[in-house]
């Protein structure tokens, strides 16, 4: 094909997307906007249309890799199954003066149990979360849920019907986890019937989100392996 | 108005976090509790409770008949305990222990996620956003468990003298006095000793009113109770929003 104008490298397309996004953006939507600009514009660009998540990833990391060596006081986040920039923790206090945050709120004990509990357990009941706590959390439940740490994700099966909780990816960012597999001490808290991971779908239709960049599968979950391959091939 | 002065604190804290309070301050083996011993502490702490008009919720008296009855059926020798159901274990602390057990489980892992909330409160994004909570995160009491205030206020009580039965005062003192001595005394020194806010008190009716002003005081987010390590002197110090917000007691 005819090389016309030099395209920029998938690298610097990536890091562009990355400071442009405004919630952490997954290697699976970079790919996505790589195929559609392909789509649209034909020629050279059309070269991107061949890639898979895996490059992208891997270019990704190659930018975490290069802004860490330059001591920029910008690194790459790897949290809530996307990546994003974000100052380096180290700089944090300045930042956090320029901004004017002020001091942070801080989530009590009994709520950072109440949320463990969830983010372990889920989906899980109300009755569940008493169960372990030995507290009623009606307040608890009702102000993470205010906060968007904690959502309804459905009824359970059980008499009653009630109603089973679950974390957002609010939760995610605000705790800096890359996905539920990532908290600390899974393996352990896993609760006990289920020997499999926890259930990762769950996370996904954030209502509140706005302009999420939609259903970007989580990088452990099975659904990747088939969204990975089969789009541009052919 | 001192009577229908009623102190709406919030004590989140369970019957578990009692238990495992009690059994690291007596440092006895979680898997061996002394259940005579701890169900005394136990009841206790629900007797100051009480006197205090905290809302004691149902949690921790059905927590109580628990106790009562794991130390009841240890009273029985193993062959004339009746059946329970479902009871594989010989111990009756059995089902507790593990209830215990897997609640600090939660509990330790709560500390973890705490730390990187601390951490993250240092990372912003691009936007200068970073996730920032809304206001009400019930930070009340963070510093100090309600236990640690509790032991504190039962100490408190007992340097009183022995209360003289053969007058009867006037009430002479409201929650709301008390919480205009803690403010004078926080302004002028900044930093008080807990013990030292009820000296020269010579009445129960004293102390219980300046603990509520000060249970009052922290639930404004006036002031804060700090601690240097657990079971240490407890301090009172003034929080950043100290008069901000005017206090609210009327």
């Amino acid at each position: 094909m005819s090389e016309i104008m030099v395209l920029p490298e998938l690298k610097q397309i990536a890091g562009a997307l990355l400071f442009a996004a405004k919630q952490p953006i997954t290697a699976t939507r970079i790919r996505e906007v790589l195929a559609q600009v392909a789509e649209e514009q034909g020629g050279a660009y059309a070269d991107f249309a061949s890639l898979k998540d895996s490059d992208v990833e891997a270019a990704i990391r190659q930018i975490g890799e290069d802004l860490e060596k330059a001591h920029l006081g910008i690194v790459l986040g790897d949290l809530a199954h996307g990546f994003r920039f974000e100052n380096d923790v180290a700089c944090g206090v300045w930042v956090r003066r320029f901004l004017e945050k002020g001091k942070p709120n801080r989530l009590s004990r009994p709520a950072l149990e109440t949320l463990a509990i969830i983010a372990y357990r889920q989906p899980c009941t109300r009755g569940e979360i008493e169960g372990v706590r030995g507290v009623a959390v009606d307040a608890i439940l009702r102000n993470l849920m205010e906060l968007q740490l904690v959502r309804i994700t459905g009824r359970s099966e059980l008499p009653g019907r009630p109603m089973m909780f679950g974390t957002t990816q609010t939760f995610l960012e605000y705790f800096g986890i890359k996905n539920l597999n990532d908290l600390p001490g899974i393996t352990e808290l896993r609760r006990p019937e289920d020997g499999k991971p926890v259930a990762e779908e769950s996370v996904f239709e954030e209502p509140a989100a706005e302009a999420a960049p939609a259903e970007a599968p989580a990088p452990e979950t099975p659904a990747e392996e088939s969204t990975e391959e089969e789009p541009h091939e052919s | 108005m001192a009577e229908d002065y009623k102190v709406q604190l919030e004590v989140f804290e369970g019957p578990l976090d009692l238990l495992l309070y009690l059994i690291k301050k007596d440092e006895v083996d979680i898997y061996d509790i002394p259940i005579e011993l701890i169900t005394r502490q136990y009841m206790q702490y629900m007797e100051l409770m009480k006197m205090l008009d905290l809302n004691i919720a149902g949690d921790f008296l059905v927590m109580a008949a628990t106790l009562m009855m794991i130390k009841s059926r240890m009273l029985l020798p193993a062959e004339d305990r009746p059946e329970m159901e479902e009871e594989e274990e010989d111990d009756p602390r059995w089902d507790l222990v593990r209830q215990l057990v897997e609640y600090k489980k939660f509990k330790d892992v709560a500390g973890h996620l705490q730390l990187m909330e601390f951490h993250m409160e240092n990372v912003f994004t691009r936007e200068g956003g970073g996730i920032q909570l809304g206001p009400d995160t019930d930070r009340a009491l963070q510093d100090v468990s309600i236990f640690d205030l509790i032991s504190a206020f039962d100490s408190a009580l007992k340097r009183i003298k022995q209360e003289d039965l053969r007058e009867i005062f006037a009430e002479r003192f409201t929650v709301g006095d008390k919480i205009d001595y803690i403010i004078h005394n926080i302004r002028s020194k900044k930093r008080i000793v807990f013990s030292s806010l009820f000296e020269g008190m010579a009445t129960r009716h004293e102390v219980v009113c300046t603990f509520l002003a000060l249970l009052e005081l922290i639930r404004l987010k006036q002031i804060r109770a700090e601690q240097a390590g657990r079971f240490a002197e407890i301090e009172i110090v003034a929080t950043e929003d100290f008069e901000t917000a005017g206090v609210a007691h009327e």
